[in-house]
Order: structure tokens, then C-alpha cells, then sequence
């Protein structure tokens, strides 16, 4: 089974928010949700560089070790996936995510946020493959329909590698060693315990 | 066929020039120094850090890349105050159990009386009650939201579970208000009679007659034990809604690692505060003959109060005496 992961090679990264922007328009993402961000490191300093960033599928996810009511579970490919019906929105996983990717619909009195909402690596969630139910709640499946994540599926600039992990990081490695520079795997080592070494 | 053979040369004259550009511009490329994830965090101080950048996001929280702290916070909500939870209330449950086998009921030795005294109006009644059902319901919904995943998942399933849950979040978020209310009012109520003073030193020296048979050292309306739970309900009560409502409204909390502190916090003082009501629960009901009704009817039997509060069924005498001697007598 593949281990699912996400790589932003900042080097190639333009900022050009395409990515957020497919996202969004894909899952049909409410106002306010952002299950992907690109957050620009040294903004306007020589060296500045790009990362495109929404939920890194950890090994170990914090936010499902957090939560209250157990509604996270990780799928055979790695992806981390989560129960809306099971959610009580009560916001701890937002405060274990090292990332961010935690998002919720409603801000109301004492902190009433709504079912979380996060990037499901385009894969659903716990109701039937592609049924309206899912799409409802968690946005398209396109795993299911043997397609990648489609914010990386529509990087302009191929910084965004979505995949198994083995393989998008030797994608990544052949990258370093071509042109002889890398900024690193963002969040790797934060995910996955391991960053890509060249 | 001409065609062809010019676009080939066209093609290879781009790619003769596409190859030389780069190489020529590796030498003096700007982008090599650019930052990398690894140095960064080593110039931010190691892996404990905050790794942000500008996002165009109207919200700076989202300008945050990597916090690796947060799973610190993880490990701690997730597993130490998971296990911290249990071992307090089911060790003081284990702990009284014990004290229940050795000791057994505590009786009123001289036998119940029949005649009562007022130990607590409806108003203090009023105020424990509501101090008391609130807490309650907020230990227990409070407590399933630590230790629920382990104790009530499995019994009743993922869908019971979260609907059980968020009601609890509901109930938690709203009966803590009532319970702050009450908390003043208890306070306000009962500090004069909780003030230390040398009769809980003899009491604390008898270790309260708890211990042994027939043993009753003299107290007035609060014995130094009901002295300390008195006390640890306030300040532990405090320092819960303090941080209970730095929960509620994470924005006036400041920070995500602030509101991690409170949350901490919360859950360290709501275990010990658990744990010591249990007691106070145990010891209110099965534990001692006649303590209830201090609570139930307000109306203690004189046997119960001579035993556990001398000091104050004499001052209560004498109040009365005082009073029916004021009432009797006519005026000159």
C-alpha cells in the first residue's frame, strides 16, 4: 500500500495560490475554510521562498490523539481522514496540529466552532465512495476515483508533489541533485519523524 | 522535409542556448542561498520553535507554517492527563472503599436523639445544591471529554458517543455559569465560619475523630476538615473558571500556547478537585450517620451536632436563649 504524503518543493513554488484556489472550487469549500495555504517564509528578503501547506497526514496525528471523541482514523494510504457526525467541534485538534490545517465553520458564543473541517488528501470520508452524503460533508473523492490530490494536480510549476511518499521524495532528491540546491522537505520532519535527506 | 529540418535547427539552437544559460547562471545563481527548513529552525532555536511567514489569509494565526510544540501539548492532553484523570478518581474511589471496609459508617455513638436543629437554611441549601449538581454534571462531562474515548466509546459506540459528547460540551459550556454564581454565593455565605482558628489545630491533632471510635473533637460550625474542603472548593472553583473562561473565549486567552496552559491547568485542578469531592460526597452520605440530613433537610439531630460541632450547638443555645428571653420578657 502506498503511505500517502504531500512534498512543496519551495524552490519551484511561485506563490501563485492556484493550488488554494482548486482546492476550494473542487470540494466547494465554505467562506472562511482554508484547507490549504501558502505561506511565503523571509516575504521580500533575498532568499525568500513559498510553502504551499494544508494537512500533512501525519504518522501519529496529533490532532487525533487529542481528540475527545476519537473521530479521526487513518486510512490504508496513510491519509488521515476524520468523522463529521462524530465531530463536537470543541477545537483541540486545532491546538495539536503543528500546521494548521484544523478549520472550522462557525465562530458563535463560548466558542462554538461547528465540525471541523480539514484537507482529506481528496479522499472523503467515512460515508460511501463518491456518494452525495460525502461530498456534502467532505468535498470530492478523487482518490476513489484513482486520481491525486488536484491541488497538486493543477501546480503550475509542479512544486506541489502529491504521492507515495517514497516516491514523490526520490522526485524530489533527483530535483536537489539537478540543480544543486533544495530548501528542504517542509514539515517533514514535523509529519514524519524523518526529512528528505539528499 | 525543409520544414522539418529547419524547426530541428531552430529546436536545437534553443536548446543549445536553453543548456548554456543555466550553467552559466548557476555559478552566480542567488537562489542557492535561499532559506531552508532545516537551518531555519536551527537559527530559530531547534525543533521548539515557531516557523511563520506572511500568508494572504486576513489572519495571522495562519501565517503560522510549522509549530512543532503543539505536539508537546499533544502528547500531554492526549496521554498524561488521560492517565493523571483515572488515577485520581479511581484511586480516591479505591482509597475510600478501604476507608469504608476498615472504618465503616460513622454512627452518631450517642444514639439519635429526635430532636433537631437548624444547621442549614434554605439559602445555603440553595447555594450547595446548586454548587453541587452543577459540579457535577461538569466533573462528569468534563471527565468524558478526557477519558470518554477509553471508558464510554467502547460501551456505546462512535455515534452515541458523539452525540452524548457534544450535548456534554453544551452542558459544560452553560452550567458554568450557574456554577460560578453559586460559587460567590457560597463564599459570601460561609467565609466568616471558615476563617482558621486555634479549635482546628485540637481538631486536626484528633485527626477529626475520623480515625477511632467515640473520638469528637469540639468545632464550631465548621470543623477544619470541612475548613479545607471549604477552602479547596473556592480556590480549586476559582482557579476553574479563571481558566475555564480563558477557554471559552480563546481570543482573550492571547496566544494558541497560553491557551494550551489554561487547558492544562484546567484538567490538573478539575482531577484534584474531583478527587476531593468524592470524598466529600462519600463522607456527606454513606459515610457518617446523620450528615446528610445537614444538607437533605437541613435539620440535624442535637446527638449528631453535640458529637461534630459542640461549639457551635452552643452558641445556637444560647442565640435562642437569648432570643426567647428577649421575646418573653415584657417591657418596664
Amino acid at each position: 500500500m502506498a503511505r500517502m504524503k504531500f512534498l512543496c518543493d519551495a524552490d519551484r513554488c511561485i506563490e501563485c495560490q492556484a493550488c488554494v484556489t482548486a482546492c476550494k472550487n473542487e470540494h466547494e469549500v465554505p467562506w472562511g475554510i482554508n484547507r490549504r495555504r501558502v505561506v511565503t517564509i523571509n516575504d521580500g528578503l533575498p532568499g525568500e521562498r513559498s510553502v504551499s501547506m494544508a494537512c500533512m497526514h501525519c504518522t501519529d496525528a496529533p490532532c487525533a490523539s487529542v481528540c475527545p471523541v476519537s473521530c479521526f482514523y487513518t486510512t490504508d494510504d496513510g491519509v488521515v481522514l476524520h468523522n463529521k457526525d462524530t465531530c463536537i467541534g470543541c477545537g483541540y485538534c486545532s491546538y495539536a496540529c503543528p500546521f494548521g490545517a484544523p478549520q472550522y465553520p462557525q465562530t458563535a458564543n463560548f466558542g462554538t466552532r461547528g465540525k471541523m473541517d480539514k484537507c482529506t488528501y481528496c479522499s472523503g470520508g467515512p460515508e460511501p465512495d463518491m456518494s452525495q452524503a460525502e461530498y456534502v460533508k467532505y468535498g470530492a473523492n478523487r482518490l476513489a476515483e484513482g486520481k491525486l490530490p488536484l491541488c497538486a494536480e493543477m501546480c503550475s510549476t509542479k512544486a506541489l508533489l502529491a504521492g507515495d511518499g517514497d516516491i514523490i521524495a526520490d522526485i524530489y532528491r533527483e530535483r536537489v541533485v539537478t540543480r544543486g540546491y533544495g530548501s528542504g522537505a517542509w514539515g517533514w520532519r514535523t509529519a514524519y519523524g524523518d526529512t528528505v535527506t539528499v | 522535409m525543409t520544414y522539418l529540418s529547419k524547426l530541428l535547427a531552430a529546436l536545437s539552437v534553443v536548446l543549445a542556448f536553453g543548456l548554456v544559460a543555466p550553467v552559466a547562471q548557476a555559478q552566480v545563481n542567488p537562489t542557492q542561498s535561499s532559506v531552508n527548513e532545516d537551518a531555519m529552525f536551527q537559527a530559530l532555536g531547534g525543533e521548539n520553535t515557531v516557523l511563520s511567514g506572511r500568508t494572504t489569509i486576513p489572519d495571522r494565526e495562519a501565517g503560522v507554517l510549522i509549530k512543532p510544540d503543539n505536539k508537546a501539548w499533544a502528547v500531554l492532553q492526549g496521554s498524561t492527563l488521560h492517565t493523571l484523570s483515572i488515577v485520581a478518581v479511581v484511586g480516591m474511589i479505591a482509597l475510600l472503599t478501604l476507608f469504608y471496609v476498615i472504618r465503616g459508617k460513622i454512627r452518631v455513638d450517642s444514639g439519635l436523639s429526635g430532636r433537631t436543629i437548624l444547621r442549614f437554611n434554605s439559602i445555603e441549601r440553595f447555594a450547595h445544591w446548586t454548587l453541587a449538581s452543577t459540579f457535577i454534571i461538569l466533573a462528569l462531562t468534563g471527565l468524558n471529554l478526557i477519558i470518554g474515548k477509553s471508558v464510554i466509546l467502547p460501551l456505546f459506540g462512535e455515534s452515541a458517543f458523539g452525540t452524548l459528547s457534544a450535548w456534554g460540551k453544551i452542558a459544560h459550556n452553560y452550567l458554568a455559569w450557574p456554577f460560578m454564581a453559586a460559587l460567590v454565593m457560597i463564599v459570601l455565605l460561609w467565609i466568616i465560619h471558615n476563617i482558621p482558628d486555634k479549635v482546628d489545630m485540637e481538631w486536626i491533632k484528633q485527626g477529626g475523630g475520623l480515625l477511632k471510635k467515640g473520638v469528637h473533637p469540639p468545632a464550631r460550625k465548621f470543623n477544619a476538615g470541612q475548613k479545607v474542603i471549604f477552602w479547596t472548593v473556592v480556590i480549586g472553583g476559582a482557579g476553574l473558571s479563571y481558566t475555564g473562561i480563558m477557554l471559552l473565549f480563546p481570543a482573550e486567552a492571547g496566544t494558541a500556547a497560553d491557551w494550551q496552559f489554561y487547558q492544562i491547568i484546567h484538567a490538573l485542578i478539575a482531577a484534584a478537585l474531583s478527587a476531593i469531592v468524592i470524598a466529600h460526597i462519600y463522607i456527606g452520605s454513606v459515610g457518617m450517620e446523620g450528615a446528610f440530613d445537614a444538607m437533605g433537610s437541613g435539620e440535624v439531630d442535637e446527638n449528631w451536632a453535640k458529637e461534630h460541632h459542640s461549639l457551635w450547638v452552643e452558641e445556637v443555645k444560647a442565640t435562642q436563649k437569648r432570643n426567647t428571653t428577649q421575646v418573653t420578657t415584657p417591657a418596664e
